[in-house]
């Protein structure tokens, strides 16, 4: 009887620990030796498309191919067409254990999935793995090497020291151009394109005839600048000035003079009424089709609505106006030295209690790198390919080499998107991921919508409202609440829960403690 | 003592139970709350700082762009809430408003019943080509009377240029005809193009047409997600079927009514 209830107490002890822990953090992964191929996996991949039909098509050959040669791996498809709604279902799976297996993601919500221990698999090891990793020679099909993967859009994926994902495609955003406007204006388009010439062409087209038309599309509505996503506008236009956003330990500098001065100008456009945001107005794409724009920037992965001949068109045809498309990179303080976002897909894969299954994971994602999946899937937008293998491929030389020949596979302003990332890949930046710098990325175009916004309402944008608007948008996304990793965080008084479950751990080990030294007395005695 | 190590032992095993607790939670899609939510969250209820004037819905419609407005409405239906916002769908008997992302408390969200008198403030704005309501803050007018729209029958004005002065009313289209939404043959689409899937918040899109015209019509997911009637009538239209259909005359760069439901004609 003693020695049950000794057993029962460490037992109970036992479980103490184990639930301190709880069951859904997960132990961290140790690549296996082998895969085993005699069992069945059951994998579930969330992924995104830009609400592109073809792209899904693209996925779903992609798991039936992949499927054939590995029978023994069912890969269970969830279509996403929003990157946020990912971020918010991961983030409650996490907290019920019931993460998908790979996962279309973008690395600023990888940091914050990391906050969960253990809960994305770091991908260094199978990088290298002999027979699983890159270039494996147990892989069943032919995928890229590390060296085949493009340097920089593999650094991206890398964070605290780990890479956490794999890129699956990248972009950039593009300045889609109403050239035959600029030039109606009596303008030649530059090289590269300046803030200067942007500000300059759109005051000019704001001139009207005597019954309020505008003179250069002869229509009552016209927005010569619109930009789409915000958020890059302010970080692009901070890094071209080489001024602060974040550091990679997460200290935030976005706020700043010189973002002040950003701020200024665009309330000085926005009330001139030559620039608005796709929040406030719409899609740049509908204005410029319809030729109520002149400069559109939006991500080269929506190059396909871009133009009057667009395979895609959101707008009326008897809307439609005829006019030449440009795709330049987006405007510069310095054209001399352009820079530009990169962004675009990635893949995480999360860790679950059986490395076989998040070795599975790894063979299906590594197999969206190989050729057949990165030329088609590219295809698609304006999308790069991540692997040099893939670009320098002959089926895709052939693809860019064929421009223009169609307005849909082949349309121009789609493969001069492509063509305008491969020429300036090292141009391109990214920004520090952290926790918290997701929030940052919001909290940066919040700051041009709200002076935009307050501008086209007849409020004034001095200092005390931009002083007003960085705490404002400071609470608004909790940024003081974003631990740079260089300082102490402090978590604070322990929940009461946790001091029961500590004290009734203690009480357990005085009893073992009591129960021996009885023990050992007696058999003293005896 | 035994009883001592028993009832220690049953406190110790409760604990570590109720620390794993709910580790077998099937898996969800529940939307989780950003951390923005409080911090934006004004008391709606309270009443405004300074009465402004309220608008009548003529009024309404000939302020500028951009202005702040105010006007009292009646509740229809509302999408729903998130992160301390909701879109609301109101209409008075002298017309309807579209408005957006009000600023809400999910309490407050609940009470916003069909019928349900409110005062509204916020900027008039265009999204193209949707007359809203944006950045609205609102109060609920006590001992307010109630109303519900009727729906009216706007089949006859579908190739009108005047469907557009009913903006956001409910209204109602009779005896149009299912038409293929795809190459397919499919009669509704998950998203515009069918690129989403069932059971990932994906809106419903098919086409109707009346007289050789063929039209778009939604079911916008946060207004009826897969619960409701009007999404699964949809999962079943054939193409061929002839309809009856009521809905908000939404718009977006045209006429693209959120329809609330159904019926297949006899």
């Amino acid at each position: 009887m003693k020695r049950l209830l000794c057993l029962l107490l460490a037992l109970a002890g036992a479980l103490t620990l184990a639930g301190c822990h709880g069951s859904r953090e997960q132990s961290g992964f140790t690549v296996p030796e082998t895969f085993d191929t005699t069992r069945d996996y059951e994998i579930t991949f969330w992924a995104k498309n830009d609400t592109n039909m073809t792209q899904v098509e693209i996925y779903k050959q992609a798991i039936e191919d992949f499927q054939a040669l590995y029978p023994n791996i069912t890969v269970n498809l969830r279509l996403y067409t929003d990157y946020g709604k990912i971020y918010n279902d991961v983030i409650t799976n996490i907290s019920t254990g019931t993460t998908p297996d790979v996962c279309v993601t973008y690395p600023d919500h990888i940091a914050t999935y990391l906050t969960g221990e253990n809960t994305v698999v770091p991908l260094d090891d199978l990088f290298t793995h002999e027979k699983y990793g890159l270039g494996g020679s147990a892989l069943a099909y032919d995928g890229p090497t590390l060296e085949q993967i493009i340097p920089q859009f593999l650094t991206e994926c890398e964070f605290a020291g780990y890479h956490y994902a794999i890129p699956y495609m990248r972009s950039t955003e593009a300045c889609y151009v109403n050239k035959t406007y600029v030039e109606k204006l009596g303008y030649t388009l530059p090289e590269t394109l300046t803030w200067d010439f942007i500000w300059e062409v759109s005051e000019a087209a704001m001139a009207k005839d005597g019954e309020g038309n505008f003179l250069v599309n002869g229509q009552k509505v016209l927005i010569p600048f619109i930009y789409k996503s915000t958020d890059n506008m302010m970080i692009q236009m901070l890094k071209q000035l080489d001024e602060g956003y974040s550091t990679s330990a997460g200290e935030i500098q976005l706020f700043n003079d010189t973002t002040r001065e950003i701020l200024y100008t665009l309330a000085d456009q926005a009330g001139k009424e030559t620039f608005s945001t796709f929040k406030l107005v719409g899609y740049p794409a509908n204005f410029l089709n319809a030729g109520q724009c002149i400069f559109a920037v939006d991500s080269t992965a929506g190059a396909t609505w871009m133009g009057s001949q667009a395979p895609l068109i959101d707008i009326a045809k008897d809307k439609l106006v005829d006019f030449e498309t440009v795709v330049m990179t987006v405007p510069q303080f310095d054209p001399e030295n352009p820079q530009m976002i990169s962004q675009g897909p990635s893949l995480c894969i999360f860790n679950k209690e059986d490395p076989q299954q998040v070795l599975a994971s790894w063979l299906f994602a590594q197999y969206l790198l190989t050729n057949e999946v990165q030329i088609a899937y590219s295809q698609t937008e304006g999308y790069v390919p991540v692997t040099s293998k893939a670009q320098e491929s002959g089926e895709y030389q052939d693809y860019l080499s064929r421009r223009g020949e169609d307005n849909d596979l082949y349309y121009s302003v789609k493969i001069d998107a492509v063509n305008l990332l491969l020429n300036n890949t090292e141009h391109t930046f990214v920004t520090p991921v952290f926790n918290g710098s997701a929030s940052l990325r919001n909290a940066a175009g919040q700051l041009i919508e709200n002076v935009t916004k307050s501008v086209r309402r007849k409020q004034t944008v001095d200092d005390g409202y931009i002083q007003d608007l960085f705490q404002e948008v400071t609470d608004l996304y909790r940024l003081d609440q974003v631990e740079s990793s260089g300082g102490k965080q402090d978590l604070g008084p322990l929940p009461a829960a946790s001091k029961a479950l500590l004290l009734g751990l203690g009480l357990c080990w005085a009893g073992l403690l009591a129960w021996a030294l009885r023990d050992a007395k007696r058999k003293g005695k005896g | 003592m035994k009883k001592y190590i028993a009832m220690l032992l049953v406190l110790v095993m409760a604990l570590s139970l109720a620390a794993c607790g709910g580790e077998e939670a099937a898996p969800t899609t529940e939307a989780t709350t950003e951390a923005t939510t409080e911090a934006t969250i004004e008391a709606t209820t309270e009443a405004t700082e300074a009465e402004a004037t309220v608008l009548s819905h003529e009024e309404y419609i000939a302020a500028e762009m951009d202005t702040e407005v105010t006007v009292e409405t009646y509740v229809q239906a509302h999408q729903s809430w998130w992160d301390g916002k909701v879109t609301v769908y109101c209409q008075s008997p002298d017309g309807a408003y579209f408005l957006y992302n009000l600023t809400c408390t999910e309490e407050d969200a609940e009470k916003l019943v069909p019928g349900t008198k409110i005062r509204v403030t916020g900027y008039k704005t265009e999204w193209s080509g949707e007359v809203e309501i944006m950045d609205g803050t609102f109060e609920f007018v006590e001992d307010g009377d109630t109303y519900i729209a009727e729906a009216l029958d706007v089949t006859e004005m579908l190739v009108s240029e005047d469907l557009i002065d009913h903006q956001n009313e409910f209204v109602s289209f009779t005896g149009l005809t299912v038409e293929a939404a795809n190459e397919n043959g499919d009669a509704f689409l998950y998203n515009w193009d069918g690129s989403g899937q069932e059971g990932t918040d994906s809106d419903l899109y098919f086409d109707a047409s009346l007289n050789g015209e063929t039209y778009t019509f939604v079911i916008e997911y946060y207004l009826c997600d897969e619960t409701s009637e009007v999404y699964q009538a949809v999962q079943n239209l054939k193409v061929g079927d002839v309809i009856n259909m009521e809905g908000f005359l939404y718009w977006y760069e045209g006429m693209q009514p959120h329809i609330t439901a159904i019926t297949v004609a006899e």
